[in-house]
């Protein structure tokens, strides 16, 4: 490169060599500075000055992921989120004119001085209104005032009411399972919030994604067993019964005999889940699961099993129950009614204490204790509900055999209502355990082998007396469908002292249909019905009827009773099609 | 070797432009994704709005209030009900009811 500062002579004698130096010597110094400073910027605090940069337009927002829906087996929402906004501010940086908290105040339905209280609080974050509607919120926004937020939240809706809220729980206002299937099924449920990294503009508008911190999963639907038409008619005729026999509570279940699956399952008093108001601790309780009583005469048809099994007894060997009284060390036990010696058939279709007694003290308590055991007496369901009880069946080498008489009628043990329906499906099927579940299932379920074939058909038949006009569950008859069922009356223990009391009852029905070819258990307990009636045969069976009866309309079974309206189509080419 | 530089320079030029422009459809772009984003939202909102309607509509009490006070709907008893079964291995013989 040439030099391009070439002083002419003339110049160069008019200005002092020095000022020249000192121009120089001057640039470079500031030079240096500048180099110096730059370095320092650029090289030793890049990290700082360059997350203080991103921090004043780069932002984290978080992607809140809607819970899953809760769906009856038909699709049906049971149990659906809907998305609100919270109200929140940061009263560190509200500034708000009075006419703007006048204008907020009007909006969300919170008092002047209460958003004022709120402001002055001095903490850093504070919910104003939690919940409301978008398009409310949307307005909010409008006022534009300064440290006031919106939250996107879910809110968590039961359209169907107090019909299914035992079964499905409810959540907290965060979204958190807190009963039922909410809480069971809350890890498939909720979504995962996603997070990510933006730029935001100065009015806040986002103008590029920097990166996906987090991807949101959103929650998963639980596809549940239950039929809501089927639920419907179970609560409603429960409801009925109960407020007709002005009863303490009632509950029922109803199962699908091939699946295990719980096609209905409701207690009465229920709650409105969208109401927080109408809960507490005693009406949130699902019955059928968390509670047990002790089962009474519904019991029966298992110690007469055991004892076919093993070969002590057949369906028409005849117990001697004349007099209607038995003495055992101190105790009696007594029937409702003396009506001569019966056969074993006739002991389940009359409920003969005295019969099922002596049945009972034929068996070694072992042998008893056993099959009561493998038909999922004394242990939980899996069915995986929470607090789910296990009930009560003690150990066999306990028994007195005044225990092992009276538990042969279902005193000193207890069962949940649904573990009586289940233990039902050894007879519904030909002797096997069905899992039970609350999940869809759909396919047939495997169960557990308890007791032969023959048995379990000859239990069947004797329960199909029991409902006969002359047995006492006639009232559970169906036009057009053959039943069978057992009815149970249990007196009722004290709570805080032992024995019984003599005027409170629990009176249950558990029956299947068709008795052909069984589809469906249902199981009723009806608590402390005080309207006069109290046998399981007149307070709980005629709900077994009508529920029944709608359910198997309802699951299209075609009928088996003495009824002659069954055509069988002889035109089968027409129909091949349409199946 | 001047050509070299001019041709340099003008390409320099160009993939100036053409960043500036790039940059700018996809700030263009992403606004538009935005705006989806925001509508998918909003949709979300009034589906599940709807669904939420949907089923209340069509809760068991109301549609069965409905069916028997105001249609005067009954369900018929069994007994008048007729069931036709189409079964493959049935053959019906001249005289036979069931």
């Amino acid at each position: 490169m040439k030099v391009l500062f070439n002083p002419s002579r003339k110049t160069a004698s008019l200005i002092p060599e020095w000022r020249s130096r000192l121009v120089l010597g001057f640039l470079l110094t500031s030079l240096t500075i500048l180099i110096s400073r730059a370095v320092y910027l650029q090289a030793l605090n890049k990290d700082f000055l360059q997350q203080q940069g991103q921090s004043r337009h780069e932002r984290v927002i978080k992607q809140n992921m809607q819970r899953g829906n809760i769906k009856d087996r038909n699709g049906e929402i049971l149990a659906v989120s809907a998305p609100v906004r919270s109200i929140w501010i940061e009263p560190e940086r509200v500034h708000a004119t009075p006419e703007q908290i006048k204008q907020l105040a009007g909006l969300i339905g919170v008092k002047e001085a209460v958003i004022r209280q709120r402001i002055d609080s001095g903490k850093k974050f504070v919910y104003l209104r939690r919940q409301l509607p978008p398009a409310l919120a949307e307005k909010v926004t409008e006022l534009n005032i300064k440290g006031v937020n919106l939250k996107h939240e879910f809110y968590r809706y039961y359209p169907a009411r107090e019909l299914a809220a035992h079964i499905l729980g409810f959540t907290d206002i965060d979204g958190r399972g807190q009963e039922g299937v909410e809480l069971a099924w809350q890890d498939m449920l909720t979504g995962e919030d996603g997070k990510r990294r933006v730029i935001k503009d100065r009015i806040g508008r986002i103008v590029e994604d920097v990166e996906q911190i987090q991807s949101p999963k959103p929650g998963q639907d639980v596809i549940l067993s239950i039929d809501s038409k089927i639920q419907y008619l179970a609560y409603r005729e429960l409801a009925r019964a109960v407020k007709k026999q002005h009863a303490k509570t009632g509950s029922i279940v109803a199962l699908d005999v091939r699946t295990g699956e719980v096609l209905a399952m409701a207690n009465y008093p229920a709650f409105n889940p969208n109401q927080r108001s109408s809960m507490n601790n005693e009406v949130i309780r699902n019955r059928v699961l968390v509670d047990t009583f002790e089962p009474g005469s519904t019991l029966k048809p298992f110690v007469v099993a055991v004892a076919m099994e093993t070969g002590r007894i057949t369906p028409d060997t005849l117990m001697e129950t004349s007099g209607g009284k038995l003495k055992i060390g101190r105790a009696v036990i007594h029937d409702v009614r003396d009506k001569g010696n019966l056969t074993v058939s006739q002991v389940i279709q009359a409920s003969s204490n005295v019969g099922a007694a002596k049945i009972a003290l034929l068996l070694p308590p072992k042998t008893f204790w056993e099959m009561l055991n493998r038909s999922g007496f004394g242990a939980e369901t899996g069915i995986g509900f929470p607090g789910e009880a296990s009930g009560r069946l003690r150990a066999y080498n306990t028994w007195r055999p005044i225990e092992q008489a009276t538990m042969s009628y279902g005193h000193g043990i207890s069962a949940s209502l649904m573990q009586l329906a289940r233990a039902y499906t050894l007879f519904a099927t030909d002797g096997e355990l069905k899992p039970v579940t609350l999940l869809k299932r759909d396919m047939p379920a495997v169960g557990q082998k308890v007791i032969s074939r023959e048995t379990a058909q000859s239990v069947r038949k004797m329960l199909e007396l029991a409902v006969q006009p002359e047995g006492t569950g006639s009232s559970a008859r169906i036009s057009g469908y053959r039943v069978a069922g057992k009815t149970g009356t249990a007196h009722k223990r004290f709570k805080d002292r032992k024995g019984y009391a003599k005027d409170r009852y629990i009176s249950s029905f558990v029956g299947f249909a068709p008795a052909s070819d069984p589809r469906v258990i249902i199981a009723i307990m009806i608590d402390e019905p005080s309207g006069g009636n109290y046998y399981g045969g007149t307070v709980a069976a005629p709900v077994f009827s009508r529920v029944m009866e709608g359910t198997l309309r309802i699951l299209n079974i075609p009928f088996d009773g003495p009824l002659g309206n069954l055509v069988i189509s002889p035109v089968r080419t027409e129909l091949e099609d349409k199946g | 070797m001047i050509k070299l530089n001019i041709f340099l320079f003008v390409m320099l030029v160009i993939c100036g432009l053409g960043i500036v422009t790039a940059r700018y459809e996809a700030r263009k772009l992403f606004m538009e994704q935005e705006k989806g984003q925001k509508l998918t939202e909003q949709l979300e909102i009034e589906w599940s709005q709807l669904q939420l309607e949907q089923s209340t509509l069509a809760m068991s009490a109301r549609v069965e209030k409905i069916a028997r006070k105001e249609l005067g709907m009954v369900t018929p008893p069994t007994t008048e009900n007729i069931l036709v079964i189409h079964h493959p291995d049935y053959t019906l013989t001249p005289g036979e009811t069931e």
